[in-house]
């Protein structure tokens, strides 16, 4: 019993099916990667899990309680988190006020009305932000605006903004989409540390193969809206349905 | 002091002297001299400067803050002005209850209006907000009329009840007893400086109620609007519920729009339902956006700039004009005052649009950056002084998405 299981999930958009039957169960404390080529349902899934949509067919447990028909943020508090495929901060905040709301949400719940405390004295939230901060070497930019930073450095504060909430389940979309080849290696460097310091699942929708293959421990490859083939990398590899599925008719030529 | 670090009790220090010597700042040219009717230091012009300052500060929390942009603040101000004047029919001249009350029923009208106009955000929240006003307007001058007199505007009458006042009560607005229209008048050296009860009832609200919007924009809860204003979506992912957040910023602004519509009410007891129109919601908000919006006081500066602007530049009038070009050739001077007209008098909402218009495309953060800009002229490289975002003018004003 994995800690996200994902039973016979379908939807359809009008006449696309985008996820036929989808099934899928993301063991505790693994990196499991979904690919598939374009179109194939892998960011309706995740849509799916975390909220934004529902499903027409089917049950998505998580921890053993559904996660259908609950909003984003409830689904947060559940222990869910999500790193967008373009980096989602508060642009108009300090890099460290980015990373004390995620402190915040988690000390407080969904909605507090904390009007007459003083942000400069919540020094248990500092510390704590300013601690992630360090774990991410972004420390020495902790009061530079956010929207400033670099691409890549964005996409290192989502990950410590996730991190900070300390979620169970961690949600990637495409985490290195239009990466250069070097911001794309740290981001790799930075998961590998993620998954071998912490108890964290993480389920990543990835496109670069050569993410995929230095993070993963399970892979599921989609396609057409319906899981082919579940397999450690390894296997996944040489698997000639996946060929087929990225390749498609040329392949088989 | 007062939950407050250094830096923000000497502002808060200067906040309060500025507001204290008011009746100096604005009176600022000796009586009979050819500037005097510049002088802005009379009691009704003070009065509407600290009272508007209110209904900005109040503003700014909403659109400041989370970048929600409501043009239906007035009638939150309108339902204050009718609920204060109906309790000094009712129960008593003595402000206190007015108030009180003006801040519970906006606060209830904030909370109505909020729930359903915050389902949309936007330009539909802005729509929606609108036509709440405009609703209130047309409920209150006709539908209403019962509660509202209609046309003519709720007044005070001599056979009001007034269960709370004994024989002997004074027949004026007054706070226990002091009346809200006294003045002392003080000369010296030719300048006349006015001490009004009023204005300075109104001045120490409008600093409490600066205080609180410190507070506020200090709090984690201010750091969440302005998480809200910066991306909603990133909010929700973080296990935040925007909706509250907004709401709860919609009704604090709302009850300080009934605050400064129950202190209108107090310093003259009438309450009319052009108090409503959306104009005035309109008003608020080229105040603060003029001032600076999401800063702490530039809405107060806007709002004083303004009436101060409004009132004088309604002043003037031809007799005026042809006073100050006399000296010019008469074809010359007849040419001036032609061009000059249409931006005084009873076309001063003329003048009030370029000056917008100038402010928003050359100074986008308001008379704040301005301030900011010369002091930097002044100031070589003010480093160190540790950067508050708060004090930033924010880019340019924009609505939340």
């Amino acid at each position: 019993m994995g800690i996200l299981e994902v039973k016979n999930v379908g939807k359809r958009f009008g006449g696309l099916q985008a996820l036929g039957n989808v099934n899928l169960s993301v063991a505790e404390n693994t990196v499991h990667a979904i690919i598939g080529p374009n179109g194939a349902g892998k960011s309706t899934l995740l849509n799916v899990l975390v909220g934004k949509l529902i499903p027409d067919t089917g049950s998505v447990m998580f921890d053993g309680q559904s996660v259908l028909g609950r909003k984003p943020h409830e689904i947060n508090q559940m222990g869910i988190s999500r790193v967008f495929q373009t980096p989602e901060i508060f642009g108009d905040l300090s890099v460290l006020e980015n990373v004390m709301i995620p402190c915040f949400a988690r000390r407080d719940g969904s909605f507090r009305m904390h009007a007459f405390e003083t942000v400069s004295q919540e020094r248990d939230i500092i510390d704590e932000a300013e601690h992630i901060l360090n774990d991410v070497n972004m420390l020495d930019k902790r009061d530079m605006h956010a929207a400033s930073l670099s691409r890549g450095d964005k996409r290192r504060l989502e990950m410590a903004m996730c991190l900070v909430q300390k979620p169970r389940l961690l949600l990637l979309d495409e985490p290195t989409a239009g990466m250069a080849r070097a911001d794309t290696n740290n981001t790799i460097d930075l998961l590998k540390h993620i998954r071998d310091t912490r108890d964290i699942t993480m389920a990543i929708i990835e496109h670069d193969m050569h993410v995929v293959f230095s993070l993963a421990e399970r892979i599921t490859v989609l396609a057409q809206g319906t899981p082919l083939v579940e397999d450690t990398p390894e296997n996944i590899k040489g698997h000639p349905k996946v060929k087929e599925a990225y390749l498609g008719e040329q392949a088989q030529e | 002091m007062l939950g407050l670090n250094k830096r923000d009790t000497r502002f808060l220090i200067i906040v309060i002297l500025l507001t204290a010597f008011t009746p100096f700042l604005m009176q600022p040219f000796p009586e009979g001299s050819a500037m005097a009717q510049f002088n802005g230091g009379y009691p009704d012009l003070m009065q509407r400067v600290a009272i508007f300052g209110i209904f900005a500060i109040g503003f700014n929390i909403l659109f400041g803050l989370t970048g929600y942009l409501s043009f239906g603040h007035a009638a939150f101000l309108g339902v204050g002005s009718y609920s204060a004047v109906w309790m000094m029919k009712l129960l008593s001249m003595n402000i206190i209850p007015g108030i009180i009350l003006a801040m519970i029923m906006s606060g209830l009208f904030a909370l109505l209006i909020g729930w359903i106009s915050l389902r949309r955000s936007g330009i539909y929240f802005s729509i929606l907000t609108l036509a709440f006003a405009q609703m209130s307007y047309n409920l209150a001058y006709s539908v209403l009329t019962p509660l509202t007199n209609g046309e003519t505007g709720l007044q005070i009458r001599p056979n009001d009840p007034r269960i709370l006042d004994g024989e002997n009560a004074s027949p004026y607005t007054n706070l226990f007893g002091l009346d809200m229209s006294a003045s002392y008048k003080w000369e010296v050296f030719g300048h006349q400086f006015t001490f009004n009860t009023g204005f300075y009832v109104c001045a120490v609200i409008a600093v409490i109620a600066f205080y609180i919007s410190l507070r506020i924009f200090r709090s984690p809860f201010g750091m969440m609007l302005r998480a809200v204003k910066s991306n909603q979506q990133r909010m929700s992912y973080t296990g935040l519920n925007p909706r509250p957040y907004t709401l709860a910023a919609f009704v604090i602004s709302g009850m300080y729009a009934g605050l400064a519509g129950g202190l209108l009410a107090s310093m003259d007891p009438l309450a009319g339902a052009e108090r409503m129109q959306w104009t005035v919601g309109g008003e608020v908000v080229i105040m603060t956006i003029l001032g600076g919006a999401g800063t702490l006081l530039g809405p107060v500066l806007g709002a004083g700039a303004i009436k101060y602007l409004e009132n004088i530049f309604s002043k003037i009038n031809d007799t005026v004009l042809h006073g100050w070009f006399s000296a010019l050739p008469d074809g010359m001077e007849d040419f001036l005052v032609m061009i000059i007209h249409p931006f005084v008098g009873k076309g001063w909402h003329l003048t009030l649009g370029l000056l917008f218009m100038l402010v928003v495309t050359f100074l986008p953060g308001g008379l704040v950056e301005g301030g900011k800009r010369i002091m930097g002229l002044f100031k070589r490289k003010p480093k160190g002084e540790g950067d508050d975002p708060e004090h930033h003018p924010q880019s340019t004003p924009h609505v939340a998405e």
